[in-house]
């Protein structure tokens, strides 16, 4: 690759591996913090990971549906947060924790 | 009367709808009156086949009359329809006849059970799948009342389930009749598989058999060895035996109908049925005759000690159904279905017989506390003794001339080996059953006071059906007595049937035949002669040992105590049956639970630890996302408290924590897929 | 893309019915007074899904609407059945068991409708976009629904890790659309199948994106690696929810493969009927192993359920008409029988969590002979015993496997058949062959205190309907299934075309 004007310039590959990263951190969030605030925040990153991927590769092959499909995902996860966040509140008013590694009742 | 056909499993199947679903609100009376009536309409419908098919000329005598297409869809198509061939006609005539007799028996066994509706609903449902069994013109007719009859036979094994030992022998025969099935299933399949390649794609018999040369000869013995392992689990015979035995914790009607007369037959009628496919495959032939004769032997002298009435009529069917399986083994097809028909009426009566002194005897099973019986029921004893005589084949009951054809077609066939154990296995079954005879009804009584003094010959609703089946068990061997220059008239009936498979069956042991033609006439005297001394030897020997009048003559040594103890390790050897149910327990039972309470565990066990091994190895990645985790994520949100929590809660969370458990093996699951996708 | 918008309300007819019912719900909920029963809610919805069934059945059209988004075959069609069939037992069973927990709740019901109306959405989706949309609708409403019984503990600890779980395999799911996204340049499941049989040589972005797919949605399947979270989830879930996530929400993710991996990636089968190969017998011989040693019986359907599952991919994978006519078949025998044992098990719940456990379930024939006799068929179905609908179901799929040469998949799926009998015939013996237990018995509840005491068990009239129409359809199906069996065919012919 030659040097100059080319250098700065940021190719496909660039955000994939930025979306691979944001997956990974998103997984690895969801796999272990103890939080369950954390691990619903994890969830967002994985979905965004995606929405960033789907926008670069809307972007670099000049097609639409990508695009149109990041605001479809932006919606639903914003529904998807909201009933996390719900569920959530009815843990804590029934079991006075936020903590997942505490619920286990069922098993086996 | 062939459009009446369907009425014949119909009726039963009526029946059991009825008493099962309206039963416990009915009278006992009307109960027992439906369950008989719809085996005596079956009986009747059966009897005017049969007739009708004995008028038919020889080759128009298979009819196959189709109902009702149960799946067609492109290539496949499956029909429910029946074959009415002298075979199936032969078959429904023992069910429906043996049947009709045992319903009306148990009407009286019964009357005092609480489960009486229930009893009759099952034994009418048994009597469906059986008919549906034998009458099924394609395999799947077959499979679905080979399966029917194994759970009636399981629901009614476990009649009084209150009991455990009943429950146990219950699940004990399901379990088994499993193994059994399997390898019947595999069987199937690997039939219709190659068929199907071929473009035979039909599950009718004639289709099946009229495209069997599509078939090598290794395809077509591993299918056969394959039915046979169902047989084994249905019929009782080694390895898979060991259910029959504790079955008889069921009612005694229901041993008499199922575990003697008609259920552990279907193995056989199978195999006959199949004719065509085992004259391709030699192997298996032999290998079905050589298991016969072994378990004919080897529960032979199981039932020499034992002191169960009821078991020693279970180890003697084992022992005659081998005989059963030596017989189709070997091509004798039609001795086989003979002796499946004398032994459905012998041992029909013995089993209700027992039922008889059972009931006399207030439960009492044990014959040691028996004796001197004949005093107070004469018909149950005289009957009894008629069974006896057949099963040991005394001349002229009807055991006599099946088993002896089944010898004569050993010998002739040339397998002296299989003649000769059979021979003994002869020998032993007329000592053990002699031995039963005496101790149970000879001598004095050894039951206690109250027992004797409640002694009494059992209500006439129980002996006519005895004294029925005693005169079909003394004259049933008619049929087998050649009237016929060319062959006797159950072979003259039966023949066409077993053409396919009888013709194989001559080219390949037809050389002994032909040569064996002058000698016929008089080497089937001198072996029958043998047979019956072997029989004749077998009762003096038990009278020596049991019956009073003749114990004085035996000499010093011939006493079963004394015998007992001189042969002490062989005696305890076969008292506790070779000790097979103790070595299945470990070999295969043992180690099922274990592995069942492994697989119990597995959650909490197994996958913790691969959870701990994952921990360990992806620590490292964690430490470092951790590192990130407070740059990205904590860094904005959480103070250092959680980090200092963190490394501490670590190893705890993993342990503990299901979710995250969950989510790791969710994402392990991920990566070995992406990995063995690269990579394969 | 460029192809025309062509707009055909009457293609998407019963999705457009079914929002105006449950927006109809909906509104009545709210201007409903607080406390009144909500029960009229439920009759609203199963009238309004009683006229939908019929519609969705007859609104087959053929091509592909709204940009090729939609289609409205034969194949839509069927699912939609399936759907509407589950979800009608689903409410008729609901109202007795929501009066009995002491839930009056009008979400209940349009959040059982929205559900139905994701799966549709998925069954006749032709587009990634629109197949994630209704996945996310069904997955959402199934989180709320889990969680309606919120005085529950189990009940939240489950709809927890049924939305974490659920929203980890959403992404993972997305990812590889994403992926597919990139390498084919289109979501429509028509041109990825046009690209992917222009290239035919496969890119490893493209089998990465596949594996993800797979993963995403074997997780709604509840296939092995990824079924944890279903034992829990049906255990804490409302009973009638778990027999609707058990069929509903399996048929749609089944729904979905057969579109995605059938209609666009084709090309690919050896790749990806590999995975599934070791899926499902991985998950077929570990359903019904563990299922064995449960002693709840709400956690032995569900790994009965699971070991279904893997059967039920074998017609998928074997890629046959008869195959995937199979999985049609099957879906619709068990949304019959495994509804039907779940309604047996919904009348034995109680609030005190008796009733659960497989050993009450001990001498029901004595106490109950309509319940038992009817558990005794779904469970002699459920185990694949003839004349039963599961019996021919499995048959179908057996021998499609057996066609299509994957010998080592049929042993092991008869294997697990046989497996499997042991746990079925293990409740058909307590019903039958076992004393009763004192505990069960409703009126032993006395001695044990006042606030402990139970309700006795007795069946309502709407869950007797359900009982008889399953009974019905279970051996109807098992006697006279060649329509059924036709009609299948019919749908799956057009993916076999090409």
């Amino acid at each position: 690759m030659p040097a100059g004007k080319y250098k700065n310039m940021l190719t496909l590959t660039h955000f994939l591996i930025l979306s691979f990263i944001l997956f990974s951190i998103g997984v690895a969030g969801v796999l272990l913090r103890r939080n369950i605030i954390i691990v619903l925040m994890s969830l967002e990153l994985i979905f965004n990971s995606v929405n960033i991927s789907l926008a670069a590769f809307s972007y670099f092959m000049q097609s639409l549906s990508g695009t149109i499909f990041v605001i479809f995902n932006i919606t639903i996860a914003a529904a998807e947060v909201a009933i996390g966040l719900a569920i959530l509140v009815t843990v804590y008013r029934r079991r006075k924790t936020v903590y997942v590694d505490e619920l286990d009742e069922m098993k086996g | 009367m062939i459009e009446l056909a369907w009425l014949i499993p119909m009726l039963p199947f009526t029946g059991a709808v009825i008493n099962g679903f309206f039963g416990s609100r009915m009278p006992k009376k009307t109960v027992g009156l439906i369950a008989c009536l719809v085996m005596a309409g079956a009986f009747i419908i059966s009897s005017s086949l049969f007739i009708k098919i004995l008028s038919l000329p020889v080759d128009q005598r298979s009819i196959e009359v189709t109902y009702f297409t149960w799946i067609a869809s492109g290539a496949f198509h499956l029909d429910i329809g029946f074959l009415i061939d002298p075979l199936s006609t032969l078959m429904i005539m023992v069910v429906t006849g043996v049947g009709l007799l045992i319903h009306i028996y148990s009407v009286g066994y019964m009357h005092e059970d609480k489960g009486f509706w229930r009893y009759f609903a099952y034994l009418n449902l048994f009597v469906f799948f059986m008919l549906m069994l034998v009458l099924g013109g394609n395999y799947l007719v077959m499979f679905l009342g080979w399966e029917g009859v194994g759970l009636c036979s399981f629901l009614l094994i476990g009649f009084w389930y209150e009991k455990k030992s009943a429950s146990d022998a219950g699940k004990k025969a399901f379990v088994v009749n499993r193994i059994g099935d399997f390898g019947f299933v595999l069987g199937l399949f690997l039939l219709f598989w190659t068929l199907s390649s071929h473009g035979v794609t039909s599950l009718d018999y004639k289709t099946v058999f009229a495209s069997l040369h599509h078939i090598d000869t290794a395809t077509i013995t591993v299918i056969t060895l394959l039915l046979f392992v169902g047989a084994t689990g249905k019929s009782a015979q080694l390895p898979l035996y060991v259910w029959l035995p504790d079955a008889m914790e069921g009612p005694t009607p229901v041993s008499a109908l199922i575990h003697a007369a008609t259920m552990v037959t279907a193995g056989v009628y199978m195999i006959a049925r199949n004719n065509a496919l085992y004259a391709m495959a030699p192997i298996s032939g032999e290998v079905v005759a050589v298991v016969g004769i072994c378990t004919a032997l080897f529960a032979a002298t199981i039932g020499l000690v034992q002191n169960d009435i009821k078991k020693v009529l279970a180890y003697s069917t084992v022992s005659q159904l081998g005989y059963m399986f030596a017989a189709v083994g070997l091509g004798a097809y039609t001795a086989g279905v003979f002796h499946l028909m004398t032994h459905a009426f012998f041992k029909g009566l013995m089993f209700l017989g027992s039922g008889s002194v059972i009931h006399a005897m207030g439960g009492e099973q044990d014959m040691r506390k028996m004796g001197g019986l004949h005093k107070h029921m004469k018909i149950t004893s005289v009957t009894f003794i008629i069974g006896a005589l057949a099963i040991a084949g005394m001349p002229p009951f009807s055991g006599f001339w099946s088993k002896d054809e089944i010898l004569w077609e050993a010998f002739e066939k040339g397998h002296t080996i299989i003649w000769a154990m059979g021979l003994l296995t002869a020998f032993l079954t007329a000592f053990y059953m002699f031995r039963q005879v005496f101790m149970t009804f000879t001598g004095e009584c050894r039951a206690d006071r109250h027992t004797q003094e409640h002694l009494h010959e059992s209500p006439k609703i129980m002996t006519v059906p005895l004294i029925i089946l005693a005169i079909l068990a003394a004259a049933g061997g008619i049929v087998g007595i050649s009237f016929f220059e060319e062959g006797t008239a159950a072979h003259h009936f039966l023949s066409p049937v077993f053409e396919q498979g009888g013709h194989a069956a001559a080219n390949v042991g037809g050389h002994v035949a032909q040569n064996g033609e002058a000698l016929h006439g008089g080497m089937e005297a001198i072996l029958m002669a043998v047979s019956v001394a072997a029989g004749l030897c077998g009762i003096f020997l038990a009278g020596l040992l049991y019956y009073a009048p003749l114990k004085k003559y035996a000499p010093s040594f011939w006493r079963p105590e004394v015998i007992a103890a001189a042969f002490k390790p062989v005696y305890a050897l076969l008292y506790n049956k070779y000790y097979v149910d103790e070595m299945y327990d470990h070999i295969i039972v043992n180690p099922i639970k274990r592995f069942c309470g492994w697989c119990l565990s597995f959650d909490l066990g197994i996958i913790d630890g691969i959870v701990n091994g994952a921990a360990w190895t992806t620590r490292l990645w964690a430490w470092l996302l951790h590192k990130f985790d407070i740059y990205i994520i904590d860094g904005v949100i959480n103070s250092a408290a959680t980090f200092t929590g963190y490394n501490s809660g670590f190893w705890r969370r993993l342990q503990t924590g299901r979710l995250q458990n969950y989510a790791l093996i969710f994402v392990i699951g991920l990566l070995i897929i992406v990995g063995s996708a690269l990579l394969g | 893309m460029l192809e025309t918008l062509n707009i055909n309300l009457t293609a998407i007819l019963p999705e457009i019915l079914l929002t105006a019912l449950a927006l109809c719900v909906m509104a009545l909920d709210l201007i409903m007074r607080r406390g009144a029963s909500r029960l009229v809610l439920g009759y609203l919805s199963i009238i309004g899904l009683l006229i939908i069934l019929p519609v969705s059945c007859v609104s087959v059209i053929d091509g592909a609407f709204y940009g090729g988004m939609v289609k409205a075959d034969g194949f839509s069609a069927y699912f939609n059945a399936i759907f509407i069939i589950a979800a009608i037992f689903t409410i008729l069973i609901s109202m007795d068991y929501l009066k009995r927990v002491n839930i009056n709740k009008g979400e209940y019901y349009y959040i059982v409708l929205f559900a139905t109306l994701g799966m549709m959405v998925m069954a006749a989706s032709n587009d990634l976009v629109n197949l994630y949309v209704g996945l996310e609708l069904m997955a959402l409403s199934f989180y709320v629904l889990v969680a309606i019984r919120t005085a529950s503990s189990k009940s939240v600890e489950a709809a927890l890790k049924y939305f974490v779980l659920g929203a980890l395999s959403s992404g993972v799911l997305l990812y590889g659309i994403s992926f597919t996204y990139g390498v084919a340049g289109t979501t429509n499941f028509t041109e990825i199948a046009f690209q992917a049989r222009r290239v035919t040589i496969l890119d490893p972005y493209l089998l990465l994106a596949i594996v993800f797919i797979i993963v995403g949605f074997s997780f709604k399947i509840a296939l092995f690696p990824f079924h944890l979270w279903s034992p829990d989830t049906y255990e804490g879930a409302p009973t009638p929810i778990a027999a609707l996530l058990s069929v509903g929400s399996k048929a749609a993710a089944f729904a979905a493969f057969m579109r995605v991996f059938l209609v666009a990636l084709p090309v690919y089968q050896p790749h990806w009927s590999r995975i599934f190969w070791g899926l499902s017998a991985a998950t077929m011989l570990y359903g019904s192993v563990v299922a064995i040693s449960q002693k709840n019986i709400v956690r032995m359907l569900a790994y009965s359920s699971i070991a279904h599952a893997g059967i039920i991919m074998i017609g998928f994978l074997v890629t046959s008409d008869m195959g995937a006519a199979g999985v049609m078949y099957y879906l619709l025998v068990y949304a019959f029988m495994n509804i039907g044992a779940f309604t047996v098990v919904t009348l034995f719940i109680r609030s005190s969590g008796r009733g659960e456990s497989i050993r009450d379930y001990r001498g029901l024939a004595v106490r109950h002979p309509w319940l038992a006799f009817v558990m005794s068929i779904f469970l002699v179905s459920l185990a694949g015993i003839p004349p039963t609908g599961g019996f021919t179901a499995k048959f179908f799929i057996l021998s499609s496997a057996i066609n299509a040469q994957y010998y080592w998949l049929a042993v092991i799926g008869v294997v697990s058949t046989a497996i499997s009998l042991f746990f079925y015939a293990k409740v058909i013996f307590y019903m039958y062959l076992s004393e009763p237990d004192a505990l069960t018995e409703g009126t032993a509840g006395g001695a044990a205190g006042g606030a402990d005491r139970d309700l006795p068990i007795m069946s309502s009239a709407t869950c007797n309907i359900v009982l008889v129409a399953a009974a019905v359809g279970t051996v109807l199906l098992g006697i006279y299934p060649t329509p059924f069996i036709d009609m299948a065919i019919k749908a799956v012919k057009p993916f076999f075309l090409t």
